[in-house]
């Protein structure tokens, strides 16, 4: 039967009718269904709304231990670096007090000698007072003596009088004198007082230095014990460090891909030389392959060597070894970074003597004199001391890939908080999204079947109002 | 241990996902018409010969062959190399090979016949022989074909994985009185050499080479 013929079935001369009985029809079989076709589309929607519920306290949860790993890694790589910090501020402490206050026996030598010159001049200035003769009292006595107009009492008294103030006379220069000699030896003292001044602040200048340095230490202490505390404010503050130090480090990081691709424009045209031009690695060049090569070489090599200075600690293993081996990893590192500086230099020079045969050929092909630049060198030994220098400036790149490796480890775990904390939230919307479809399914379901629900009312109300008039014909059931 | 072997195989396994089977070098045959008048565009054609020189690196092969009576022979190779793995010393070859196609473009004579397909049989047999990944004959000629009485030429040739182009396909006085005949005659070479499995391009305008050799 074509579907036309199925749809005119009832009144095939009348379609409209037929379309209105296949209506009725549906809608008379919706309306019988309708109690169990409601409660199958709100039983479904219910689960659907249930699941993601579910599924949204799982991410939650996930995301919450993740968080609880973030911080944990958080304040381990914290109390890591501050520990760093604090040993580095010992090991400077130390060599302060080992360059500066290992001089301290001498020094209190020194003081001990100042302060006994000084001593001794000042024991030896000091002002001792004339005692007065011994027949000064005699005299005295014999000055009392009534003269009575007697000449001879009064030449004897004249004469004592002279004798006297020629005494006198003597210890007042000999007071003065001594005077003298003491001032000079006060002069004489100044040197060490200032000597003794200077020595003094030096050891002043020496002890404000430490205290600045255990003052730094004390901030630190106060830090670490903070983040052992696993206080919200560490955390943030570690946050927001990481934060920091990922952009910075990917900044910088950039910049030495960049002193990489320059470094690798260097070494591939002469490594061609080398390894022929026309080999390839799948589709890319050998002399590709091993310029690269070289300079992954390098980039190791200076991994090592700030490992083995101990400025970075990105291998456990090395950070762990004896100084003895840490000092032969050094000197081996550093020795073939020289090596393989050496070999770039001169690769260096070959590219630009490549350069410039190609140069020439291309002027011969394309008919164009030749013609030999007046500062050609210029750019011979620019290529040569860049080819020597890079690789070492490479060698820094280990400071902000560890960095950069750390601060990630942080970045990415905010980064997929903030995605499960998104994806939780957007479930939970489709949650309540559905269970809100539900209804406005089951109201559109009411809506198509609104002509029996109509007559359903009116069949109710109808119902519902000859039931009021029967109890009111009743009134004794109302009393 | 453990973990070295697993390193080593994945970076084998990745190495041999990346790797193209396919060589990276190109191989490049000339043919260079000699027949009566078209002697006379020989200039141009050391231009194009310089052009790919400067062109080609490392491990390319490049032959010039000239286009007489009777093509399909050795004897009209005038040049042919691969160019050293050396970047120095491929550009001194570059030198020497431009010195020869100089000297040939001076003392070259005209032929009587123009047996084309015969050079391209010759420069497939070349191409071939190469094993380069990328393969070009390129033929500087009017693109008439004019063979001795009894030499078999027209036949399908078979140049799968070769780009042929014709380069300075000049215009003969019988093509200005109708110029159907050159449509014709570049229409049956695109025919014959796409039939063939290549692919077939025209460039009359050779300052407009960048894209010959892609």
């Amino acid at each position: 039967m074509a579907s036309a013929d199925f749809w005119n079935m009832w009144m095939p001369s009348q379609p409209a009718i037929s379309i209105v009985i296949w209506v009725l029809i549906f809608m008379l079989v919706l309306y019988i269904a309708r109690i169990p076709a409601h409660k199958a589309i709100l039983t479904i929607t219910h689960g659907l709304r249930q699941a993601l519920r579910l599924m949204a306290k799982s991410i939650m949860l996930v995301e919450s231990r993740l968080k609880q790993r973030n911080r944990e890694v958080l304040l381990a790589h914290g109390r890591d670096a501050t520990e760093r910090g604090i040993e580095r501020e010992f090991q400077r402490v130390e060599a302060l007090v080992n360059r500066d206050l290992s001089g301290y026996p001498s020094l209190q030598r020194d003081l001990k000698e100042q302060i006994t010159r000084i001593d001794e001049d000042y024991v030896q200035s000091g002002e001792v007072p004339p005692q007065p003769p011994e027949w000064l009292r005699a005299i005295e006595a014999v000055a009392e003596i009534p003269s009575n107009g007697s000449p001879v009492v009064a030449k004897i008294l004249n004469d004592i009088h002279s004798t006297l103030k020629k005494s006198l006379d003597k210890d007042v220069s000999a007071y003065r004198k001594a005077n003298k000699e003491r001032h000079a030896l006060l002069k004489k003292m100044m040197p060490f007082w200032r000597s003794l001044t200077k020595i003094l602040t030096n050891v002043e200048k020496k002890i404000t230095g430490l205290e600045n340095r255990s003052n730094v230490i004390d901030e630190q202490m106060k830090h670490y014990e903070e983040i052992l505390a696993k206080t919200d404010y560490a955390e943030r503050m570690l946050s927001s460090s990481s934060l920091t130090q990922f952009f910075i480090s990917g900044l910088v990081l950039f910049i030495a891909i960049i002193g990489g691709y320059v470094n690798f424009q260097l070494v591939a045209l002469p490594m061609s030389e080398m390894v022929g031009a026309g080999s390839y690695l799948g589709s890319i060049k050998s002399s590709d392959v091993a310029a690269l090569f070289i300079i992954a070489l390098e980039v190791s090599l200076g991994l090592f060597l700030m490992e083995a200075l101990g400025v970075t600690r990105l291998f456990p293993v090395i950070s762990t070894l004896d100084d003895k081996k840490l000092k032969i990893i050094l000197w081996v590192s550093l020795s073939f970074l020289f090596v393989f500086a050496s070999i770039e230099s001169s690769l260096a020079y070959m590219r630009d003597m490549l350069a410039a045969d190609k140069e020439a050929l291309t002027q011969m092909l394309s008919g164009v004199e030749a013609a030999e630049p007046e500062f050609r060198w210029i750019p011979s030994v620019g290529q040569m001391v860049m080819g020597f220098i890079l690789p070492f400036a490479l060698t820094f790149a280990a400071i902000p890939l560890e960095s950069f490796i750390h601060s990630s480890r942080t970045v990415l775990g905010l980064v997929l908080v903030w995605f499960l904390n998104s994806l939780s939230f957007i479930i939970r919307q489709l949650a309540s999204l559905i269970k809100g479809f539900g209804q406005l399914i089951v109201n559109i379901y009411d809506l198509f079947i609104f002509l029996p629900l109509r007559i359903e009312q009116v069949f109710k109300n109808k119902k519902d109002s000859s039931e009021m008039d029967a109890v009111q014909d009743r009134p004794f059931l109302n009393n | 241990m453990k973990y070295f072997a697993g390193i080593v195989a994945v970076l084998v396994i990745t190495l041999t996902a990346c790797s193209d089977p396919k060589p990276q070098t190109k191989a490049v045959y000339m043919l260079l018409d000699t027949s009566g008048t078209y002697t006379k565009q020989l200039d141009k054609a050391k231009n194009i010969i310089k052009y790919l020189l400067g062109n080609l690196n490392s491990g390319d092969s490049f032959a010039v062959a000239r286009i007489d009576s009777e093509s399909f022979s050795e004897k009209d190779l005038i040049a042919k190399i691969t160019f050293d793995m050396r970047p120095s010393k491929a550009n001194a070859e570059k030198r020497t090979f431009n010195e020869i196609v100089e000297k040939f473009t001076k003392e070259v004579k005209g032929s009587a016949y123009t047996d084309i397909t015969g050079g391209m049989l010759q420069a497939i047999e070349y191409l071939n022989e190469t094993g380069a990944g990328y393969k070009y004959i390129l033929i500087f000629s009017d693109l008439k074909e004019e063979v001795k009485k009894g030499h078999v030429r027209d036949f399908p040739i078979t140049l799968t994985d070769i780009k042929v182009t014709a380069l300075n396909v000049t215009k003969l006085q019988s093509d200005n009185v109708d110029p159907r005949e050159y449509m014709k005659r570049v229409e049956e070479w695109t025919q014959r050499v796409e039939d063939g499995g290549g692919t077939w391009r025209v460039i009359n305008d050779l300052e407009r080479l960048e894209g010959v050799l892609d």
